[in-house]
């Protein structure tokens, strides 16, 4: 008779041989076969977001379970949420070259731009009511400008070349006497191009205009010193460098007039109400400390898989480009347009091998126009539709870019084969 | 966000092809919205559809509605192939997202375009048949924001 406590790790034991047979048997050699079997996920969008490091849901588990209390109460129990509050900001602090009192903790990057642009505008219509930005910003932007052009404010939405570059002679001339900010992203996050911040900050400073950067792409993945960038403000977001959703800061340079932005508390300053998401900024703290150590490492990593990825599917898959600039764009940024298909079709035939990508164009959110950033790159509307982006993390291997890769030319074949705009090309050149 | 037909008729679409001198052909849509589908229809001498074959650019809706489209009208007579509108499509694909129904309108306008190429080939007139737009587009009202 085998005693009870071993049966359980007899079974598993039983189970593991099962399991090692099978896959003797059915020989599953092949990375693609492997990764079907085990059903994995590949995940190719950290762009849209990343995994919540371990060692940052770790710190942020005992402000859920022991230390609850509320930052703002003053006994003892509330000390060690003041205290991490405290030393997220001052990690950010410092990995930014600015000072604490800099640093506003939001709900993430849209509240960051969204305060950062709303509030400048409301300080300083006094002196002027208009607006520089891009036409390829975030909505997070772009949507807040036109509320404001709804109530009196002129925006100029400055064009940008063919990889998405901010046209600097464009911007100087746009300047006007009544500009009261520039707002301009760090980097794309469709198409990876990383914009000229050193100048645009030097015009802006110039120019005694604020510079607003949203860094959501950017931050913890690009070193970033404020003052060498001449940045007055500028916005991010912790889930984008492996850190927890929910929440994000805005920074915002000594001196300048800023506005609440959230009623009804004395927290961040009295500038942003509401009791602080304690557990997400521990969190966010440690996903800086470690995104500032790695930084370097982690980009070489990415820039590498990046190339290869994007030097396999531009020489592999006929009639692709690559959106954006070769090597002036994010470490984990591939962005491709395949002519005469349509980019949701992709995804879900690309879902349905387990690979998490994302279309440029908006057609999955519910809008059916393409993408404002191809647009504004020069795609005509049928190729900004067939767009398709990848973005890496540290963690994707080799192997599944390879079983990616096999899967979009499949893919990419099928689709055109249905395809009338593939049908009238093939005719043409016959 | 797609029903299990939807998924079914896109990831095996039906009846996908060309057919050559085709009894008629209707291309309809355009690549600014997205989406363009081609049906081709072979029709005997008793207007029978005797095959009919579709290609298509455009999002996994575009595709199984072109492919449930081109399932229903198989085997009918052209007067029964106007009876299959884009309502019935939507409801044999247990529906699709309110974002997607433009999507339904167009493969009734491709059967539609198809069926007046090979009216006006032939020279008759099918009930109910109108010339067919050779654009459909939905534009949403942006909500005040």
């Amino acid at each position: 008779m085998v005693e009870r406590k071993y049966i359980i790790p007899i079974a598993m034991l039983g189970i593991y041989y099962i399991i090692e047979n099978v896959d003797e048997a059915f020989n599953f050699n092949t990375t693609e076969r492997r990764i079907t079997y085990m059903k994995q996920t590949i995940y190719l969008d950290n762009a849209a977001t990343t995994r919540t490091r371990p060692e940052v849901v770790e710190v942020m588990i005992p402000y859920f379970t022991e230390n609850y209390g509320n930052p703002s109460s003053v006994y003892e129990f509330s000390a060690p949420c003041k205290q991490a509050i405290a030393h997220t900001r001052e990690t950010i602090a410092k990995s930014l070259g600015a000072k604490t009192n800099e640093i506003y903790f939001t709900a993430g990057g849209t509240e960051s731009d969204n305060w950062a642009i709303k509030a400048t505008a409301e300080a300083y219509a006094s002196k002027g009511k208009h607006i520089i930005t891009s036409k390829i910003e975030h909505h997070a932007v772009l949507h807040t400008c036109e509320y404001l052009e709804k109530r009196g404010f002129e925006v100029t939405y400055l064009d940008v070349d063919e990889y998405g570059t901010v046209k600097l002679d464009e911007l100087k001339k746009a300047i006007r006497p009544d500009t009261i900010l520039i707002s301009i992203m760090f980097a794309n996050n469709e198409i990876g191009t990383v914009e000229p911040i050193k100048e645009i900050g030097k015009i802006a400073g110039a120019h005694g205009i604020l510079f607003h950067t949203d860094a959501v792409q950017a931050y913890g993945h690009i070193p970033i010193n404020v003052d060498e960038y001449g940045i007055d403000m500028l916005s991010s977001s912790s889930h984008k460098l492996n850190g927890p959703k929910g929440v994000g800061f805005l920074y915002i340079r000594t001196g300048l007039k800023t506005r609440s932005f959230v009623h009804g508390g004395a927290q961040e300053r009295k500038r942003r109400g509401g009791t602080e998401n304690v557990p997400g900024i521990a969190g966010y703290g440690k996903a800086v400390e470690i995104a500032m150590a790695s930084m370097e490492e982690r980009a070489k990593k990415e820039t590498e898989l990046r190339d290869y990825l994007i030097e396999r599917v531009i020489s592999e898959v006929p009639y692709t480009r690559l959106n954006g600039h070769r090597t002036n764009r994010l470490s984990n940024n591939a962005n491709f347009a395949f002519q005469f298909i349509e980019g949701e079709s992709l995804l879900i035939m690309l879902d349905s091998n387990g690979i998490c990508g994302s279309s440029g164009s908006a057609c999955t959110s519910g809008s059916l126009d393409p993408s404002h950033v191809l647009l504004a790159i020069g795609l005509p509307h049928e190729i900004a539709h067939g767009s398709l982006r990848l973005t890496l993390s540290e963690e994707n291997t080799k192997e599944e870019i390879d079983f990616v890769v096999e899967k979009i030319k499949e893919i990419v074949a099928r689709l055109r084969s249905m395809s009338p705009l593939y049908e009238d090309f093939m005719k043409q050149t016959r | 966000m797609y029903t299990e037909k939807v998924m079914d008729h896109f990831q095996n679409p039906r009846n996908v092809g060309e057919i050559e001198n085709a009894s008629g052909t209707g291309t309809v849509g355009n690549a600014k919205c997205g989406d363009i589908m081609r049906i081709y229809l072979d029709i005997d001498k008793n207007q029978v559809i005797r095959d009919v074959k579709f290609k298509t650019f455009g999002c996994g809706a575009a595709v199984a509605t072109s492919s449930m489209a081109t399932e229903m009208v198989k085997g009918k007579t052209v007067q029964e192939a106007m009876e299959v509108t884009n309502k019935a499509v939507m409801e044999a694909l247990d529906g699709l997202p309110p974002v997607k129904v433009h999507c339904s309108l167009l493969a009734e306008e491709a059967i539609h375009a198809a069926l007046w190429d090979y009216a006006e080939k032939n020279g008759i007139t099918i009930e109910g048949l109108e010339k067919p737009k050779s654009d459909i587009s939905e534009h949403d009202e942006d909500e005040e924001y």
